[in-house]
């Protein structure tokens, strides 16, 4: 079993992020706004060490949505990176971007789905696509590290196209399972 | 003069706040700050919201870092500053200079039957925005107060917090356009020029 919980083509490290970067960079993206999780690490890491891109650290992840309406009002398309729990955390703030018709790039890192060990993720995480289509975001599932920046890539044209709020929704398969018993008897 | 001991009347300390506006970009937190606001001259440099209660200091923020050039006036309640209280701790932690956060204390949720908010027993958000680390943060008691941070919004050494201690009096609502597109367009038409307006 613990060979099928790993990712599904292990590459070390994994090149999706860099993938993503780029992708982000071509959009013209100047401010991240973040909770962290471990998932968007590698990716925060490169915005980090971009002095082009302001990455801020939330308190909450609909911090996130309002500052980056306000990006948006003063001309500059941002990024948030967030975890499916925080998408809860997110869903009256998604008012702003619908009913402003206003470009709103959302990458949430999936808990909850595939390989789940934490019973605790599973109704947000089960919830994340609805929650976000309930509040007129449209949503792109990535379920292969293949298939994330392309993804990445519709989803932020989407957004800044269309000025519309769009989500990508990276599957726990890219991210690998964790499991807290192997974590625990280390 | 004021006296101390009366409390302020927020039109009063809006329309002093917005005097001589120049080209000071004002986000405007849901209810009676999006009335007072709109009641000081609707403007393409307003963006009064209608919704999305907690949002203020965040857009404050994000149009902050997006317009580094131009200065930024929120201006809420305390009840909406109250629902996004870790705002202040991110304000403080990316220091923009050019953000001043107005918050119009009634102690009230006036919009839905004047019932009392935290501030009405004790919770000082003056001194919760010290403690996130806005330096400048104050509570504002005197029309001659409500002058200086005026004058600090358009001086852009903030960030600036102030606390406006005001009294809980229901007025008339002047509303400015509703529909978040009109608002979003013309506010990026004025402060981007019309290029904002295509692709």
């Amino acid at each position: 079993m613990a060979d099928l919980a790993a990712k599904p083509k292990p590459t070390s490290p994994p090149s999706w992020p860099d993938d993503v970067y780029r992708v982000l960079k071509e959009a013209d993206v100047k401010q991240v706004a973040m909770v962290p999780d471990a998932g968007h690490s590698r990716l925060i890491r490169a915005f980090d060490a971009d002095p082009e891109t302001r990455l801020v650290t939330l308190t909450t992840e609909e911090e996130g949505v309002a500052m980056l309406a306000g990006a948006w009002l003063g001309g500059q398309r941002g990024v948030l990176l967030l975890q499916s729990s925080g998408v809860g955390n997110c869903i009256n703030m998604l008012s702003l971007p619908a009913i402003c018709h206003m470009p709103l790039l959302m990458l949430v890192t999936m808990r909850g789905d595939w390989g789940e060990f934490n019973p605790w993720q599973i109704p947000m995480g089960q919830g994340t696509q609805a929650a976000l289509e309930a509040m007129g975001v449209i949503v792109t599932r990535a379920d292969t590290p293949d298939d994330v920046a392309p993804a990445v890539w519709g989803a932020a044209n989407l957004a800044f196209n269309t000025w519309r709020p769009a989500a990508v929704l990276i599957g726990q398969r890219v991210l690998g399972a964790k499991n807290f018993k192997e974590l625990a008897r280390k | 003069m004021t006296s101390p001991n009366a409390l302020l009347h927020r039109r009063d300390v809006v329309n002093e706040l917005l005097r001589d506006r120049g080209d000071l970009l004002v986000i405007a937190g849901l209810g009676a700050p999006n009335w007072d606001v709109s009641a000081a001259g609707d403007h393409p440099n307003n963006f009064p919201l209608w919704g999305a209660m907690g949002a203020a200091a965040m857009m404050g923020l994000g149009l902050a870092m997006a317009q580094p050039k131009r200065k930024v006036l929120v201006i809420t309640g305390d009840g909406e500053m109250l629902m996004s209280l870790g705002a202040l701790a991110t304000v403080a932690v990316e220091k923009p200079p050019n953000l001043t956060i107005a918050v119009l204390d009634n102690e009230r949720f006036g919009e839905t039957g004047m019932q009392k908010t935290h501030t009405a027993s004790g919770v000082d958000l003056a001194a919760m925005a010290l403690g996130a680390g806005i330096r400048t943060s104050c509570t504002v008691r005197t029309m001659e107060q409500v002058t200086e941070i005026r004058d600090l919004a358009h001086r852009g050494k903030g960030p600036v917090f102030a606390l406006v201690k005001i009294n809980p009096e229901a007025l008339v609502f002047t509303l400015p356009p509703a529909d978040g597109v009109i608002l979003t367009t013309r506010f990026r038409q004025s402060v981007l020029g019309d290029e904002a307006l295509y692709n």
